[in-house]
């Protein structure tokens, strides 16, 4: 039994279902990409270049690990919510739907891959 | 539908011949920039993978990476990643209620325009010295 009436379920929510739900993640992800592109820039800058050595133990230290994958995650939630307004726009019917999905498995494919790469590098030991 | 207005409404700009203002040109780059950064955040995460996968594998995505070609991508990406950063933080603003005015749309279009390109010199800069 729901004990909200349907005016109340559906005041607010607009043609999208979702509100402003939307809208709301992309400036909160906005403000936390600010914050995190220039230092992300200056991990990676450090590391290109290195050895093969350098760069897992680059990574692997603190820092520059969290950084990078906190930039990947929410850059890449950023990228997902952000291609579905691309798509919406000159996409349409179920071709939009596919390529929706598409943009989501896509997204979260690269986040796995960089979390992975990234915890590897966290738990390697490099003999010294 | 018969007294339908039909000759003196609004018309959508013709594309072809129409010259977009300044903040259509930043606000249209956004998109790209956004999407395009794509090409830039792969190459690095294969990067990554690479490094934790064996030798050949980190010496051939390393060795794109340090490419001309490598170098064009980052270096692309960097300027796309700022200039969709500063564009980003004007939206903020405009959520703020702020800047929204056009000739302050007109000028702080071209401080992002201008303030990307100077930004990644400057990362360039500061990889190269550092």
């Amino acid at each position: 039994m729901r004990y909200i009436t349907p005016r109340k379920a559906a005041s607010g929510l607009g043609s999208s279902r979702s509100g402003t739900g939307h809208h709301w993640h992309m400036t909160v992800s906005s403000y936390a990409l600010v914050i995190l592109t220039p230092l992300f820039l200056i991990a990676v800058g450090q590391a290109i270049g290195l050895p093969q050595e350098g760069v897992i133990a680059h990574f692997g230290r603190p820092v520059p690990g969290i950084i990078t994958a906190l930039f990947v995650i929410v850059g890449m939630i950023h990228f997902i919510k952000g291609t579905r307004i691309m798509l919406d726009d000159y996409v349409h019917g179920e071709a939009n739907k596919l390529a929706v999905i598409a943009a989501t498995i896509f997204g979260w494919a690269v986040i796995a891959a960089a979390i992975f790469a990234l915890a590897k590098m966290a738990f390697t030991i490099i003999a010294i | 539908m018969a007294d339908v207005n039909r000759g003196n409404r609004p018309l959508s700009p013709h594309l072809q011949v129409y010259r977009l203002p300044i903040p259509a040109v930043a606000s249209i780059m956004t998109r790209i920039t956004g999407h395009a950064l794509v090409a830039g955040i792969v190459l690095l995460v294969w990067w990554l993978v690479a490094a934790v996968s064996s030798p050949q594998a980190f010496a051939a995505a390393d060795w794109i990476v340090r490419s001309w070609l490598g170098f064009i991508i980052l270096t692309g990406s960097a300027w796309a990643l700022w200039f969709h950063t500063l564009s980003g933080i004007r939206h903020l603003f405009y959520d703020a209620g702020m800047g929204l005015e056009i000739e302050n749309a007109k000028r702080n279009s071209w401080i992002i325009i201008i303030g990307s390109v100077a930004l990644t010199l400057l990362s360039l800069i500061i990889f190269f010295i550092g």
